[in-house]
Parts: structure tokens; sequence; C-alpha cells
């Protein structure tokens, strides 16, 4: 008698969950048809002509002879720029999301939300502020277009690396950190021996909210070097500009290939930060 | 015996050394107290500079932008006076920059409320949907929702426009709301995913058992427990679409003058100098953003002072 019972409550369940599951089904078309569908379609572009017969014309005129020199250029300097970003956004976040996560100093949440203001200026409106206002002090973007690049950069992702730093920092276990004061460590080794390793994941989810982005981030060193730095994500938008979108495909690729090896570069770390 | 005695005496001179066991009177003490206490005001006095003088560098361009909309000056950084020609030019109704500004303006609110709007429903009845599915299917959709996450903004963009190229059809209002959505959609699942967690579900099967219809369970039982993800969610479909460049300016109405803000900056950008009333417009648009964000604040300390 109680196992049918239990076989008829399960059943009423399952009839149940059936409508409840079924609400992702609009979800999940949006998804194919949207986001998987077109990912597919930049191969295929990639792959054929403008009639759609295959050809590899399009590779061709990304890395064949003088055009190859000109894309390792840009993918270089795509590179350098999103590291420097990167590597100046964790120098100054992790203090600022330090500081702010630790009560000693800071016991104010709206001092976060200063932090995070800025971002809800239009960031077209913000990057040509930041170029007028770097001209007015003296830093010209016609002759220092790298230093104005950077700082425009700076700018416009330090929060993206704050924000992740910042809540990792509040779940920090702060007995640790007095035990190995207590137990003798210098102030030097208590930072690197257990702050550092405590905050691993937040240090590699802010690398990826900086890194990624800045590489297609073409708006900001458009407008903060007079178009003479290019990132890969200029030249896409330069290719749909001409109608291009077979070579525009090849250079969509390359940048699914470079964010492909930043997720993986994340699962990594993220997953040595899991075991300790 | 004499030697032993000596190296127990050198082991206590060591012992002394390493401990620096010296006794202190109490005034000593008292001096080595306030020594520390001393050094831990400098620390936080070096903490907070540090802070406050970082976020001065984040609004000096802010800054710019108000102190230079007083002053009629055309070219960057030039000062002729106190002046409020950049405000009376916005709100001239001849003046066909401002027009354009303002048409932008209510081109990119629309297209942000609505886009939200539609992520937020289908993004909640997704998530809903997948707290209930499998664990094959749900870690399927938890990767394709990361997808657009991960993605970077311009290959979306792209592979949308392929997307419309090939179905023969131009970009229109249409594909401007999906790429919105497409851009917006995972951030509202992400945000609800952790409070259907959180979420009892005996509080739903109570509902239904005791008489509730299915669709009077979902609005009144489930959708009030995750009601603030489903906020949080809205609110961060709002902030990246008014904010957004690179998929408006790809998958926008190719066949009007339709412009956000964001591209109508970048197109004055591109032709020379940005007409003087955005200045005026940024400095309008930052006073409500910090009249909304002290209303936020106001509104969550009453909050948190009524639990």
């Amino acid at each position: 008698m109680p196992s049918s019972q239990g076989q008829a409550v399960k059943k009423t369940k399952n009839h149940v969950s059936e409508p409840r599951k079924a609400l992702t089904i609009p979800y999940a078309a949006f998804l194919v048809l949207f986001v998987i569908f077109p990912i597919l379609l930049i191969f295929f572009y990639a792959f054929t002509d403008k009639q759609g017969n295959f050809t590899l014309q399009n590779f061709q005129d990304v890395f064949a002879g003088d055009a190859s020199n000109a894309t390792f250029k840009v993918i270089g300097t795509s590179l350098g720029v999103a590291a420097l970003t990167t590597v100046i956004c964790i120098i100054l976040a992790y203090p600022i999301a330090y500081i702010l996560a630790n009560s000693k100093y800071n016991k104010n949440k709206i001092v976060v939300y200063l932090f995070l203001l800025p971002m809800w200026i239009n960031f077209v409106i913000r990057t040509t502020a930041t170029r007028d206002m770097l001209l007015l002090i003296g830093i010209d973007y016609r002759t220092m277009p790298w230093v104005t690049s950077i700082i425009g950069m700076v700018y416009n992702y330090l929060p993206f690396a704050i924000l992740p730093l910042y809540n990792t920092m509040l779940k920090l276990d702060k007995s640790q950190i007095e035990a190995a004061a207590d137990l003798g460590a210098n102030p030097f080794d208590v930072f690197v021996k257990t702050i550092i390793p405590m905050t691993i994941p937040g240090i590699v989810s802010a690398i990826t909210m900086t890194f990624m982005p800045t590489m297609s981030s073409y708006v900001i060193t458009d407008a903060l070097s007079g178009r003479t730095i290019t990132l890969i994500g200029g030249l896409i938008e330069n290719k749909f500009l001409l109608s291009q979108l077979n070579v525009g495909s090849v250079y969509a690729i390359l940048m699914l290939i470079l964010i492909g090896a930043s997720v993986v570069f994340e699962r990594h770390f993220t997953e040595q930060g899991g075991k300790r | 015996m004499n030697k032993q005695n000596l190296n127990v005496n050198e082991n206590n001179d060591l012992l002394l050394k390493k401990n620096k066991v010296v006794n202190y009177t109490a005034d000593e003490t008292n001096a080595l107290l306030v020594k520390k206490e001393n050094r831990a005001k400098r620390k936080k006095f070096g903490a907070l500079f540090f802070v406050w003088f970082m976020l001065i560098l984040l609004y000096l361009p802010i800054v710019y932008l108000v102190v230079y909309s007083f002053t009629d000056a055309k070219v960057v950084g030039q000062w002729t006076g106190f002046g409020v020609k950049s405000y009376t030019l916005l709100f001239n109704p001849k003046n066909k920059d401002s027009l354009k500004l303002w048409e932008a303006t209510w081109n990119t609110i629309w297209v942000a409320a609505l886009s939200s709007v539609l992520s937020t429903i289908l993004g909640t009845l997704g998530a809903v949907g997948m707290h209930f599915l499998g664990k094959k299917l749900k870690t399927a959709m938890n990767v394709a929702t990361q997808i657009p996450i991960v993605n970077a903004e311009i290959v979306m963009a792209l592979s949308l426009v392929i997307l419309f190229v090939f179905l023969g059809l131009p970009t229109s209002a249409f594909s401007l709301i999906i790429g919105h959505m497409v851009l917006t959609i995972p951030f509202v699942v992400i945000n609800v995913q952790p409070k259907l967690e959180q979420m009892d579900p005996s509080l739903y099967e109570a509902a239904l058992d005791l008489g509730a219809t299915r669709k009077d369970a979902f609005f009144k039982v489930m959708i009030p427990d995750i009601l603030p993800g489903i906020l949080s969610g809205f609110m961060i479909s709002l902030t990246l679409s008014l904010d957004d460049y690179v998929i408006t300016e790809f998958t926008k109405p190719t066949s009007s003058n339709f412009n956000t803000i964001s591209t109508y900056v970048q197109s004055t950008l591109a032709k020379g100098n940005i007409p003087i009333q955005l200045k005026a417009f940024s400095t309008i648009l930052f006073l409500f953003i910090v009249a909304a964000m002290i209303g936020y604040s106001v509104y969550n300390y009453k909050q948190s002072k009524k639990i």
C-alpha cells in the first residue's frame, strides 16, 4: 500500500512539472535562432564568397603576403592594449577593492556605488569627455595616442575589475590573515601567501572581465588615438561598413579563437582555486 | 661543567635576543601602544586618501563636462566666460542638432525599455523552465546562456547582421530589439537562477495541493519569491541597453537616419567637434543619475530599517 501511494504521488509530481519545463522552450528557441545559428553562419560565411560558393579567398585576403603582416600587427596591438589595460586595472582595482571591503577602512556602501556611478553615463559621451579633459591638461591624443588610449581603457574597465575583486574580498576569511600575522609573518608574506591565494577567483574573473572586452573596444581607441591604433574589433567594423561580411567573418573567427583561449585559461585557474 | 654553563648562558642570551624579551615599564608600554595606534591611523589615512584620490580621477572627465557646459566656447578647453548658450540651444525647438539629440534620446529610451521588458519576460520563463530540467539539458542550456556573456559584442553584432542578410531581411527596429535582447537576456537568466535555487519548492506544491490553479501558483507564489532576481536582471538589462554602441551600430535600421545617443555622439565625433549642447545634455543626464542613485540609497536605507 505505501509503495503504491508513493507512486501515485510521484506520478502527479511529474504531471505537474511537465508544463514548467516547457516554459524554457521560447528561451531555448531564441538562443538557437539568434545566438548559436548566427555563430555557425560566421563559419559558413568565412569559407564562402558572396555567391555562396566554397572558397579560401577570404583567408588569403587576411593571411597571404602583405596582408598577414597587417593582420598580425593588429592582433599584436589588440593583445598588447588588452594586456596593459588588464594589468593596470588589476593593480589599481586590487587595493581599492581591499580597502572598500575591509570594515577597518570603510563601513559605507555608498563609496562602492560612487565607483560604479560613472558607468551609467553613456560610454561614448564619457570617452569623448576623457579625450577633451586630457587635452585640457596637456595630454594630447594626437601626439600621445598610446597614453590616452590606455587611460581611456583603464577608465572604462576599472569598475569591471573592482566589482569581482570586491565581491571575493567581502568573503575573505579574516581569521586566516590574523593568524598569519600572529604567527610571525611579515605584512608582505601575509599579503603574498594568504591574501592573494584566497582572492584568486576574484582576480581571474577581473582579468576576464577586462581582457576580453578590451580587445573589441575599438570605439575607445578610435576616439582616444585619432584612429591611429587599430584593434581587431575595428577591423570587423571596417569590413561591416564596406559590406565585406565574408572577410569580416574571418576576423570574427580569429576573435572567437582568442575568446576560446581565454575561457580555457579562466576555467583552468578557477578550478585550481576551487581545489584549494 | 664550566663549558656547559657557558653554553646555557649563551643559549639564554640567544633566546632573549630572538624573543626580544625586555621588561617594559608601564610608561613604555603606553608609549608603544600610542605608537601602534598612530601607525594604524596613518595606515587608515593612507588607504582612504588612495581611494578618494582614485574617485577624484574617475570623476574628472565628468566635472570637466559639467564645468565647461557653462561656457559658450566651441573649441575644447576654451573658456570664454560664463554662459548658458549650451542649455538654451539644447531646449531650442528650432535647433537641428538639439532635435536630433532629443530624437536619439527617445530612441535610446524606448529601445532599452522594450528590449529589457521582453528580455525579462523571456529570460524569467526560461530560467524557471531550466530549473526543472534534467541534468544534461540543464547543463546544455547553462552553457548556451554563457555564450553571449563570454562572446565579444562585435562578434555577436556581426553574426546577427549575417543572419539578417542570410534571411534576406533588412536591418530594422526588429533586428535592433533582437540585438539588444541577445545582449541582455543571459543577465536576466543568471540573476533569476540563484533565487530559484533558494526558493522553497514545497510552497508551490502546497499551493497546487490547496487547490490553486497552475497559473495562480506561478504568479502568486513563485513569482513573488523570485521577484528580487527578476528586478535586478531587468535593471542590468536597462543599464546594458542604454549604454550600448556596438550592437546598435550594426543592427539599427539602415533605411532611415535612426540613431541612439551612442551612435549619434559617435557620428558627430567622426565629423569633428561635438555640438556644445551635448555638454549641457550630459550635465542634466548626470544630475538625473545622481538623483536616481540618492533616491535608491534612501529607499534601501528605509527598507533595511523596516526589517
